[in-house]
């Protein structure tokens, strides 16, 4: 792999840039691997990287329906925050935070982490405990996070309206590390370097059928053939509960749309991400100048990658209550993802009733964030059998009643 | 947007005016029953990529609950029906049959 850098720019601009290659390589899939992953977004390239990385496994294919990045991990609003309350979440999020401080030197591809903060808005006296409460937690568990004032509030975001007569800024939990990454760049980079340790990267293949021999997984079927593995991992988000019948078991999982969209560009507007959980709406400015809005999910199950109406109204209505300035927005683009939900919004890190077959899923509304933390734990718990950071996210904590439950803690958009 | 038409007041809903309420004929287990079946009742799905029976409560409207039949690969509605039935009822089952010639109840 050619390294990206000023020195190759300035090389490429001495011979009309036709010294670029190409980022990964799309190869025939070979009989066998020792580790197949189904699912090319984030959270799939991020285990097969640091299973190369960390644990030597390199005989490894990654295996996707479609095209890669092109699911969630494209339809995201890319924020990443890591002050959850409960230990196992503030954990695997801070982890991954932490990871795409680095990312972008560890790729060698610009990731465009950019660490603007964060706000979550305390809109009730509810709200404020509840903050309070996780910025207390977040002190013990290492994760830098700090309750501030609504004046602080107007004075890091200007064009926030805190006298808002039905939802008024009371304060805010301000992650300051946190902020937004170029969703694409994070899976094309993690591909590129998955391609250089000689992974197959095999798109435009949908993995048909899960091939079992006493209860061990020995195989997948594909619509470009049967590939042999030693080890799966089912990585495919929204459709976990199908992959998971393909492989003979059931998943706590409903999956369910949740919906996002982005203004026309404007001017800088404002430098942080927000949050306001009261009203189910979040709010940043890309680089390129739009708002990007994100909303809360459809209640019924739904695989069509459609929102509904009523939905973007109701955000965008509680929004501009808060940001007046965004109320003459032409708005440019509308989309929708399928999010796997848990009943205690939490994800899924763990083996599974078929031997060899692990599944990591459940990240619901928040996995873009985790896509690091996620892969480093998941690529630990295919390779060791089990992960600290992993073990807390285990299949069986539904049937011991070990939740992790972060539907209290955060309820929406996280 | 969705709409359903509810099998009591004979309102034609969208979904706005209701509330969903999960997958419908759940088949329940109390104390006594094993450890496997109490967690499939309580958290197991099988989340059907598909024909889907499922519950929606009138909410702003009659307030009562019906069930429905519904695709969640298109959001196709094949019908609705009244909550106090433990399984899908014949005429459903026909019209989902009409729309999805291969579809069978398991």
């Amino acid at each position: 792999m050619r390294r990206y850098s000023a020195f190759a720019i300035a090389r490429e601009a001495m011979r009309h840039h036709l010294g670029w290659e190409r980022a990964w390589k799309s190869p025939v899939p070979k009989a066998r691997y020792d580790v197949i992953i189904v699912g090319a977004g984030g959270h799939g390239l991020a285990t097969a990287y640091y299973l190369g990385k960390n644990f030597g496994i390199r005989n490894v294919a990654v295996i996707e329906k479609g095209w890669l990045g092109g699911g969630n991990t494209g339809r995201n609003t890319t924020i990443i925050r890591s002050n959850y309350l409960q230990d196992p979440s503030a954990a695997i999020y801070e982890k991954a935070r932490s990871l795409y401080e680095t990312l972008s030197q560890d790729l060698n591809y610009n990731i465009m982490f950019s660490p603007r903060g964060v706000m979550m808005l305390a809109q009730t006296e509810h709200e404020i405990r509840g903050y309070q409460r996780t910025a207390h937690a977040n002190a013990l568990q290492g994760v830098t996070t700090e309750f501030i004032s609504r004046q602080k509030v107007k004075e890091l975001c200007p064009i926030i309206n805190i006298d808002g007569p039905r939802y008024p800024v009371l304060g805010a939990l301000w992650q300051p590390r946190g902020g937004t990454a170029r969703h694409d760049a994070v899976a094309w980079g993690y591909a590129r370097a998955c391609s250089d340790m000689g992974m197959d990267i095999i798109q435009q293949t949908e993995v048909t059928g899960v091939r079992r021999e006493g209860g061990r997984v020995v195989g997948v079927d594909t619509t470009k053939g049967h590939i042999a593995c030693d080890k799966l991992g089912i990585v495919v988000a929204g459709h976990s509960g199908v992959m998971a019948e393909r492989a003979g078991f059931r998943l706590p999982i409903e999956s369910v749309a949740l919906q996002a969209l982005v203004s026309e560009p404007i001017k800088p507007v404002m430098d942080v991400v927000v949050m306001a959980n009261t009203v189910h709406g979040y709010m940043s400015q890309s680089d390129k100048g739009e708002m990007v809005i994100g909303g809360g999910a459809d209640n019924y199950n739904n695989y069509t990658q459609r929102g509904s109406f009523q939905h973007v109204e109701e955000t965008v209505r509680a929004l501009i209550e808060t940001f007046p300035i965004i109320s003459r927005l032409k708005m440019l683009r509308w989309w929708g993802g399928i999010v796997d939900m848990t009943g205690d919004r939490s994800p899924i890190i763990s083996k599974t009733p078929v031997e060899g077959v692990f599944v990591n899923c459940g990240w619901g509304t928040g996995g873009f964030k985790a896509i690091p933390g996620s892969g480093w734990a998941m690529a630990e718990l295919m390779a060791k059998g089990h992960a600290p950071l992993a073990d807390a996210f285990s299949l069986d904590r539904f049937r011991e009643g070990r939740f992790i439950d972060e539907s209290v803690a955060a309820g929406v958009a996280h | 947007m969705l709409t359903f038409q509810c099998p009591y007041c004979g309102v034609q809903a969208c979904e706005t005016e209701l509330a969903a309420g999960g997958e419908a004929h759940l088949k329940r287990f109390g104390p006594g029953s094993s450890d496997d079946d109490f967690e499939g009742y309580l958290f197991l799905r099988p989340n059907v990529k598909g024909v889907h029976f499922e519950r929606w409560r009138h909410a702003m409207g009659c307030g009562k609950w019906f069930l429905a039949a519904r695709c969640t690969a298109t959001l196709e509605v094949f019908g609705t029906y009244p909550a106090q039935t433990t399984e899908p009822p014949a005429d459903i089952i026909a019209a989902i049959k009409a729309r999805r010639p291969d579809w069978s109840l398991t």
